[in-house]
């Protein structure tokens, strides 16, 4: 009988995490703080949650499909993937965002060479090129 | 043949007026570019004061591939044969620059790198530590390319147009000499060593020293890696 209450308790407040974690989510896409691509694999994860915090005998099935004989270690087990990929795609963006920006400061030192010796051209002759 | 002399510079001012000056008397008919690598010292002020180079400032520090590149990109938008890529520290010799371009101008090379290591080892020599990490990258890129560059980290080097043109997208940003090396071999590029003398740094200190000799290898050793798994860029 406690052992139900019990269960039934931290399932309430898996669903009302699950719930909240994935509003706040929701809420950071709505105002583009998070752009969706960014936020795409967030949702997932946390409808993933919502998914096994309401379904709570599928968290056994999976771990039992898994060969896995203690089920809460295959929830650790996709909280790990999870954040494993979304660090991958931050890596993968952060490799992206460095390469475009060496590419506007490199931009950005030849045009201001190139517009101060057009400047000086004008004053005091030809640049040495 | 119309050359540019490219000088990556960070944090040289001691240094560069007489690089710049050394360039110029020797080879006045190249234009000299000084790129500064978004030095703190004042490095692109006393360049554009000596007023025989141009002077790219970067706004902020990309690091040593970075900053060469940026010189690849202008030499190809203004239509330079070849360029040669210099140190702003002092340690390479303007006097040795004819026997780099050589090679391109007969046409019998694309890169050509100048090697501390000639046949009359001759020049200055280095730490212990780093002599081994250079022949390692040696021994490994030699195995990968299948012909043999016994200096790969040296960062005085020449460039034919189109070696160029490949450099201006395809270049590391931070310690790219070893890693460039297996990228211009395995597209065909013809890398020809000729041997070179140098001297001790002038002013400045080395980039590479302490736990950063650590990550440099790893860092290095990983791009020849990849570079060797990466497919041959194809070229128009």
């Amino acid at each position: 009988m406690l052992q139900n209450v019990h269960t039934g308790r931290v399932q309430v407040i898996a669903i009302v995490g699950s719930v909240l974690f994935l509003g706040f989510i929701v809420e950071l896409i709505r105002k583009r703080k998070i752009k969706e691509e960014y936020g795409l694999l967030w949702v997932v994860f946390a409808v993933l949650f919502l998914a096994i915090s309401i379904w709570r005998p599928g968290l056994e099935v999976v771990s039992r499909l898994l060969g896995i004989a203690y089920a809460p270690a295959a929830f650790l087990l996709l909280l790990i993937v999870a954040v494993f990929l979304i660090l991958i795609q931050f890596s993968v963006a952060i490799s992206s965002l460095a390469e475009k920006n060496k590419k506007l400061v490199q931009e950005i030192g030849i045009m201001r060479m190139q517009l101060a010796e057009r400047s000086g051209a004008g004053r005091d002759g030809a640049p040495d090129a | 043949m119309r050359v540019l002399f490219i000088v990556p510079a960070y944090n040289e001012a001691a240094s560069i007026a007489q690089v710049v000056a050394s360039l110029h008397e020797q080879h006045a008919v190249a234009d000299v570019l000084v790129v500064d690598d978004g030095s703190t010292d004042g490095t692109g002020a006393v360049a554009e004061k000596t007023g025989q180079a141009r002077v790219i400032r970067l706004p902020v520090n990309l690091g040593i591939g970075g900053a060469v590149q940026t010189g690849f990109k202008l030499a190809c938008r203004e239509g330079y044969d070849a360029a040669v890529q210099f140190d702003g520290d002092g340690q390479h010799l303007a006097s040795e620059i004819d026997s780099l371009l050589a090679p391109l101008a007969s046409d019998q090379a694309d890169v050509v790198i100048g090697s501390r290591f000639g046949r009359e080892g001759r020049g200055f020599r280095s730490t212990r530590a780093r002599q081994l990490g250079i022949k390692f990258f040696a021994m490994v890129n030699s195995l990968l390319i299948g012909q043999r560059i016994s200096d790969n980290t040296s960062g005085f080097r020449a460039y034919n147009a189109p070696a160029l043109r490949f450099l201006t997208d395809y270049y590391p940003v931070d310690y790219p000499e070893p890693e460039a090396v297996i990228l211009l071999g395995k597209n065909g590029f013809r890398l020809r060593e000729v041997p070179v003398r140098m001297r001790a740094r002038q002013g400045g200190v080395s980039s590479i020293r302490g736990v950063r000799s650590v990550y440099y290898m790893m860092k290095v050793f990983l791009g020849i890696l990849m570079g060797t798994l990466r497919p041959k860029v194809r070229r128009g």
